[in-house]
């Protein structure tokens, strides 16, 4: 595991969080309730998940003075509870009381990446109330370690206020409970958002939600089977930046620089290491410790260009060296099957679609793009929505500059698909990554990494092919029973005004003609595809005819 | 002479008849019943050099039954021809508007009345006759005065005769005296005017008697009833046609339309008068009889381009005319005569004009 430490030379770094909260989303009492509840639960959903175990979250926003008549913005109790593992007592304060104190540093896809999310909730209901944090957590299910803290912000260390441990008969678990000044009427909206779309991307777990108002939101579980936790993994030499790699160098105690290596970079084994410093100019045996800053800046720049398209050409006849793409392992993709549950659960649509795109990476960063595609039903409302998500974190603002909007909007020829224009869909996009490419500290949306978009785009042309398909096939339907709809109303006119017109006696035997008309239209179709001259539409109404008898054969 | 407006209705009911037999025995063989017509759509639009009218071409739309596309429209046309027949059978008259509410009783689902003009253009264009002649007319209406004396072929009315310069104000042109068989004239000439105002200005000036005329007030683009009328009195009493209209282009098109119909009745044969004549407003008129004018708008001048490239104004005195409006890019009424004295138009510039209509 990478060492927590980084040392700032004036500030430490919960006084540098303190004085940049917007950064991480504590820009105002409205975003801060949001943003509070929200590193809460997800906290809570990452232990669960890690551990296996299906999640049983519990979370609720209470006025601090009910009774008050005060108006937003004010100060609210948020606590968040879990069914996870819990925390052990001795860890517990420096997990919640220190900034870049995490257990998800190592390479391994969680909702969690910066070690600050929780603490810095603590740290803005601090600042704004004055009143500590309680925390109860419980590693057994019959103790329950119970203590109030304040973060020492200069020193970045928790300071314990009050602590007693308790027995009793329960589940294992941690109970969070922050004071923080908030804006309810400005955030329940998003609030309400965030935990909906929580509930579809983690259709395993049980949500309870309770708002300042006493209303009170269940999101029940739609499925018992989760994604296998994720597995831990090295970095990949492609994704290594220079300080990162100091600190390897810092820390590691081997003897070489090529053991140094193979220790602790995924997918790097003696032969590639060893072509690998071969092609950097560095000696595989020398000392780690040894090597001065510009060596180390020389070593992470040869790691990004070995393989490379022009380095291929200067080694010629030589078999091309290079490394293995990392590989997936540590990535924990919801599935078919979940993403689906989700989707049917909270969306109930009309008709739904999924793509999950194999494996791929980004600057040595492997990731996986999983794509629903919901379509009418009961909830979904005219025009085209997006539900973005990264490691199954909900992802609410700043729509517009994300990457999968950009696919949506630019990359997409929605023409081709022949979906009307205001149909009610809803796209559900899912990047799961050891290192999502988050443009901010506040997770709100994702960087426009080439790789990223050609999955994006690959997986969305998929489902609305498939939508696409769905929708000729019941237009086809629907258009069947149209046609006996209208041929029974017309056709009996016709034979009424022909009787009459030529003063026949009885009327004419035309029954047999409404049935018939379902043949009556490929005839049809065909006469117009060919006098239009369009090969192209021609093909698609075979396609479409061959529905036809499909549905006439059922 | 009788016999010409009912023998038409014979053969009419006979037509629709035919039309009747073909979709019953077609819907009888589970057959689905079709019909064809010539296609209105502009391409195939053409002009006659030798009718010198718009005519259709030789391209058809086929509407069939077994369309889904088709059976709406399809099921429309055939009432109309139901409906029609009805009409002609029990000479009974019926406007534009009032088919479209008569429809409603059929459920044949037309949205507006439009769609349903639309469909009676269809049925024009089927057994190329014009509506009139299935009874179906138009709202509005022009009027007639002159010595000539109609005699009634509509029920309760039939035998009756009348003299049309019995009523100062006129006749309208409507349904009964569209079917009127022509009995007696004195008449040697018809004038069509494009303003009922004048034509009030003509009668009190027994312009009838002067010139021995039948005066018709077009009431602006004559309607097709008032161009069947002209025509009919063209041919059945041979009298010549003159056409007195404002000085503008509009008026340069609303004597054109007579003589030539229009691209709206391509399907149609007989709403012309071809040796009908122009007589005025000129544009050279206006010079000569220093005219008082107004400025042109740029709609009008657009307007005279467009027709200068259509066929129908290839030659005579039409390019011509047309040439000297664009030229002045001012216009002038028929009233504007009355600033040299109200019975100018009628005492001077009228003869002048009769005179000079005998070397076009
Ligand atoms: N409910 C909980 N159950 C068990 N462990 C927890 C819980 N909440 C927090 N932790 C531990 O505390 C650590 C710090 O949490 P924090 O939210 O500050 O950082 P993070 O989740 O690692 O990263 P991020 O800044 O992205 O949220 C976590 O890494 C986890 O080990
Ligand atoms: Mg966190």
């Amino acid at each position: 595991m990478v060492s927590a430490q980084v040392t700032f030379s004036e500030i430490s770094p919960s006084e540098f969080f303190y004085r940049n909260r917007d950064l991480a989303g504590f820009g105002n009492p409205a975003r801060a309730l949001y943003m509070a509840s929200r590193e809460l639960v997800e906290n809570s959903l990452d232990a669960c998940e890690t551990a296996g175990i299906v999640p049983e979250i519990y979370a609720k926003i209470t006025p601090l003075n009910p009774n008050a008549e005060s108006a937003d913005p004010r100060a609210y109790v948020l606590r968040v509870q879990d069914n996870a593992p819990g925390i052990e007592p001795k860890q517990a304060p420096n997990a919640f009381g220190r900034v870049f104190y995490g257990s998800k540093f190592k390479l391994r896809q969680a909702r969690g990446m910066f070690g600050m999310g929780g603490t810095m909730a603590i740290l803005y209901g601090q600042i704004t109330t004055n009143k500590p944090v309680k925390i109860t957590t419980s590693v057994d299910g019959k103790k329950f370690y119970s203590f109030t803290m304040l973060i020492e912000i200069q020193e970045n260390k928790p300071s314990i206020l009050s602590e007693e441990t308790m027995e009793g008969e329960g589940n294992t678990g941690t109970s969070v409970e922050i004071t923080l000044q908030g804006d309810h009427l400005r955030s329940s909206q998003k609030i309400a958002d965030y935990f909906r779309q929580t509930a579809l991307v983690s259709p395993y777990a049980n949500i309870t939600y309770v708002d300042p108002l006493g209303r009170l939101s269940f999101y029940s579980r739609a499925t018992e089977s989760m994604p296998p936790p994720p597995q831990e993994t090295k970095p990949h030499p492609h994704g290594i930046d220079v300080e990162a790699m100091r600190r390897l160098v810092r820390d590691s105690d081997e003897k070489t620089i090529q053991k140094l290596l193979i220790e602790n970079f995924h997918r790097v084994g003696e032969r590639t290491a060893l072509k690998f410093l071969e092609f950097a100019k560095f000696n595989p045996q020398a000392n780690p410790k040894s090597l001065t800053n510009e060596e180390i800046v020389k070593i992470v720049d040869a790691m990004h260009k070995f393989g490379d398209q022009e380095v291929k050409q200067i080694q010629d006849e030589r078999r091309v060296e290079k490394f293995l793409a990392p590989d997936a392992s540590c990535l924990s993709p919801l599935g078919e099957e979940i993403l689906r549950a989700g989707i049917q659960k909270e969306l109930q649509p009309e008709f739904l679609a999924t793509e999950i795109r194999p494996p791929s990476a980004y600057s040595g960063f492997p990731f996986i793009v999983e794509v629903g595609l919901a379509y009418g039903g009961k909830f979904l409302q005219e025009g085209r929505r997006l539900f973005r998500f990264a490691n199954r974190i909900p992802l609410l603002y700043d729509e517009a500059n994300d990457v999968a909007w950009k696919v949506l909007n630019e990359g997409i020829d929605w023409k081709n698909y022949k979906i009307p224009e205001n149909a009610p869909i809803a796209i559900i996009t899912h990047v799961c990554s050891t290192k999502v490419p988050y443009k901010t500290v506040g997770k709100e949306y994702l960087a426009d990494r080439p790789e990223l978009e050609r999955e994006l785009k690959n997986a969305t042309r998929e489902v609305l092919r498939q939508l696409k398909t769905y929708l000729s096939r019941k237009g086809s339907m629907e258009m069947v029973k149209r046609k006996l709809n209208i041929y029974g109303k017309y056709l009996p006119l016709i034979a009424r005004f022909a009787q009459e017109l030529s003063q026949a006696n009885r009327p004419p035997r035309y029954r047999g003609l409404i049935g018939e008309q379902a043949q009556a239209e490929g005839a049809e179709e065909k006469v117009e595809a060919t006098a239009e001259g369009q090969a192209v539409e021609q093909k698609q109404e075979e396609e479409k005819q061959s529905k036809l008898e499909e549905f006439a054969n059922v | 002479m009788k016999s010409s407006q009912t023998s038409k209705k014979e053969e009419l009911k006979a037509t629709l008849k035919e039309i009747g037999k073909k979709v019953y025995s077609d819907l009888d063989q589970k057959k689905f019943p079709e019909v064809a017509f010539p296609s209105r759509s502009v391409r195939n639009i053409v002009y006659d050099n030798k009718l010198k009218q718009y005519i259709l071409g030789q391209n058809t739309v086929t509407r069939s039954a077994g369309n889904i596309k088709h059976i709406r429209p399809f099921t429309q046309l055939f009432w109309l021809a139901y409906f029609a027949n009805k009409l002609v059978s029990e000479s009974k008259t019926s406007t534009l508007r009032d088919v479209f509410y008569s429809s409603q009783a059929f459920d044949v689902d037309f949205v507006d009345q439009p769609e349903s003009d639309e469909i009676i253009t269809d049925l024009e264009a089927v057994i190329s006759r014009p509506r009139e002649d299935f009874n179906i007319y138009p709202e509005e209406r022009s009027a007639i005065f002159g010595d000539v004396t109609i005699e009634y072929t509509v029920p309760g009315y039939e035998g009756k005769t009348l003299n049309l310069s019995s009523h100062p104000d006129g006749y309208l042109i409507g349904p009964s005296l569209s079917t009127a068989e022509f009995r007696d004239t004195s008449a040697e000439m018809i004038i069509a005017i494009e303003k009922g105002g004048l034509f009030t200005r003509f009668v009190e000036e027994k312009v009838h008697s002067r010139y021995k005329s039948i005066i018709i007030d077009t009431a602006g683009q004559a309607p097709r009833s008032t161009r069947y009328m002209l025509r009919r009195l063209n041919r059945e009493l041979k009298l010549p046609v003159y056409i007195l209209t404002d000085g503008d282009v509009y008026g340069e098109h609303i004597a054109m339309v007579i003589i030539s119909g229009s691209v709206g009745a391509a399907h149609l044969r007989e709403l012309t008068v071809s040796d009908a004549k122009w007589i005025g407003v000129w544009g050279s008129d206006i010079i000569k009889y220093k005219l008082p004018t107004i400025p042109m708008t740029e709609i009008d001048i657009k307007r005279i381009y467009e027709l200068k490239k259509d066929p129908r104004y290839k030659g005579g005195i039409w390019q011509k005319e047309l040439d000297v409006f664009l030229k002045l890019k001012r216009k002038s009424e028929l009233e504007a005569f009355s600033k040299f004295g109200l019975t100018t138009i009628t005492d001077k510039y009228l003869p002048e004009k009769l005179q000079e209509a005998k070397s076009l």
